[in-house]
């Protein structure tokens, strides 16, 4: 019983830091319908940040500072890669997506001379905690919490507020919103924005429970919700944190199945299997429109 | 005669090869209602789209209240008072009717209560449906939205791209009736129409444009009354 709550805690907080990560996917492609390949990246960066600055600074500085940082990498990704092709086919911007993952992933060789980087012990996340008789870290606690908060907010955001209502238009319409006043590109950038800063705050609790930051850590957590959004119906946000919850849950399901099964390894195949499953039956995913002109 | 609101001078618009509006020179007096009518593939969107900044122009100038606004973009043109109802009515289908109309006021930053209070005395039909999403109205009730959210921007000059297209004569009527008296109320409209009989007898002038180039101009009463336009647009050979 004991181990079951504590495979569902484990779950449920992978679920919600792939969550985090997965709303970036999912707005950035409901308003430009691009797959952000290189958002997993900048959450591996934003891991890395998170080493070198909590190594020189105190954590009530250098956790804001990572986020602050990974967003203005993302702004920077979007003007820098993306902007200069928005009239050019949708293909020409996922090959520079591509682009700017692998320059991401290089940089951060360069930089690191591609040692696995051990993530700093930060006391409030990585303690221990007793909940239903079984040990566990704080940064499994206050992942769902801090996930509910921050889709609450950005819900509000998206439906209660002036950007949020032009991000909504944009997302529908470009021209008549360019009739409406509405800027594209600060719309855009915002998207960016608040993908890339909640990527950050991913990091930081996904990594606390990881043992080592590689060039390339971002590939796996970035693919899987990646799915996630896929899975919930990509655009939709409600459908990417819902997604990601699923997947994070199966997935540490499976992980934590008697060994003598054998079965462990195979966690994510059967995440992409799930994927493939759910798109044969809904191929738009869960909370997806069915739109033409999706990739 | 009044102060000139829009100045389109020898304006021409170029897609690949093809030249769509061919030297187009028109003018827009302030409080005028101005229509502009012309067969399929005329070139009276291309006008239109190049004066509010979606299109650029390969030559030519556009004045809006003696600025000019060529090679602006449409944000800026849209903070100058000019406001477009576009072809095929686009309004937003995923935001509300009342999200609607705010996102047509996008950059006013005062209160806008009295604005839509004024759209839902011209469109009763959109107060009931407040809460409803754009994309579940019926044709008619988009256009009537389309206009609604063009006027909430208060334009100085307030365009609309054939608003009566695809509805009901009923309809049809009614947004004209609209029109009347949005132009009565002090708006200056420039509007393009398919349906030149009922445009003819709502505008002060009219331009007749035929392959991208200006063919006739007059009164609304003038072109009713011309034997070529009978001919060509009114369905009329006496
Ligand atoms: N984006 C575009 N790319 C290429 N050609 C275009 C484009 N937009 C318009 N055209 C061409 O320019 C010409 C004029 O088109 P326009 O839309 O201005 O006509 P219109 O007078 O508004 O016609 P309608 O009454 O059918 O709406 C047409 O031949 C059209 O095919
Ligand atoms: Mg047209």
């Amino acid at each position: 019983m004991e181990y079951v709550i504590s495979v569902l805690l484990s779950g449920i907080s992978v679920g919600g830091q792939y969550a985090l990560i997965a709303i970036g996917y999912t707005l950035v492609y409901g308003i430009l319908r691009l797959i952000n390949f290189a958002h997993g990246d900048v959450f591996m960066v934003a891991g890395l940040m998170g080493i070198y600055f909590t190594a020189t600074m105190p954590y009530s500085v250098s956790i804001p500072l990572v986020i602050i940082i990974t967003v203005v990498l993302g702004f920077v990704i979007e003007r820098a890669a993306y902007k200069p092709l928005r009239n050019a086919p949708r293909m020409s911007v996922m090959i520079s997506a591509i682009g700017v993952s692998y320059l991401l992933q290089n940089t951060a060789t360069y930089i690191t001379g591609g040692q696995p980087m051990t993530y700093p012990v930060i006391p409030f996340l990585a303690g221990t905690v007793n909940v239903a008789g079984t040990h566990t870290k704080w940064v499994v606690i206050i992942t769902p919490f801090l996930v509910l908060a921050l889709v609450v907010a950005l819900n509000q955001l998206i439906n209660h507020t002036k950007i949020g209502m032009a991000m909504r238009a944009v997302s529908k319409d470009f021209e008549t919103s360019r009739l409406m006043g509405i800027k594209i590109n600060s719309v855009i950038s915002a998207t960016f924005i608040i993908g890339s800063g909640l990527a950050a705050v991913g990091s930081v609790l996904f990594f606390t429970n990881y043992p080592a930051i590689t060039p390339t850590a971002g590939a796996m957590p970035g693919l899987k919700a990646f799915v996630a959004a896929v899975f919930g119906g990509i655009g939709s946000i409600p459908g990417a944190v819902i997604g990601a919850f699923l997947i994070g849950i199966c997935e540490t399901i499976i992980k934590g199945l008697p060994s003598s099964w054998d079965v462990s390894v195979f966690s994510d195949a059967f995440t992409f299997a799930l994927l493939i499953v759910i798109l044969v039956f809904k191929p738009q995913g869960l909370f997806g429109e069915a739109a033409t002109d999706k990739v | 005669m009044s102060e000139q609101l829009l100045k389109i001078e020898n304006l021409k618009v170029r897609y690949g090869g093809i030249e769509a509006v061919r030297g187009i020179s028109l003018d827009v007096r302030a409080g005028e209602t101005v229509t502009l009518i012309g067969a399929n593939g005329a070139g009276k969107s291309s006008t239109l789209r190049t004066v509010s900044g979606l299109v650029k122009p390969a030559e030519g100038r556009i004045i809006f209240g003696g600025e000019d606004i060529t090679d602006k973009d449409p944000t800026y043109i849209v903070s100058k008072g000019l406001m477009m109802v576009p072809e095929g009515r686009r309004i937003f289908p995923n935001l509300t009717v009342l999200e609607n109309l705010k996102v047509g006021a996008y950059l006013r930053k005062d209160d806008l209560d009295e604005d839509i209070e004024k759209v839902y005395e011209y469109f009763p039909r959109l107060k009931e449906r407040s809460w409803q999403e754009g994309g579940t109205l019926s044709g008619g009730e988009q256009q009537m939205l389309a206009v609604g959210r063009a006027l909430m921007g208060r334009p100085r000059l307030l365009m609309m791209d054939e608003p009566s297209l695809g509805l009901a004569p009923i309809v049809v009527q009614e947004i004209f009736r609209i029109i009347r008296q949005i132009s009565e109320s002090g708006t200056t409209v420039l509007l393009i129409e398919q349906n030149a009989n009922m445009a003819l007898h709502v505008a002060d002038r009219a331009y007749v444009i035929e392959n991208g180039m200006i063919t006739t101009e007059g009164t609304g009463e003038e072109l009713l009354k011309d034997e070529k336009v009978r001919a060509a647009y009114l369905g009329s050979t006496s």
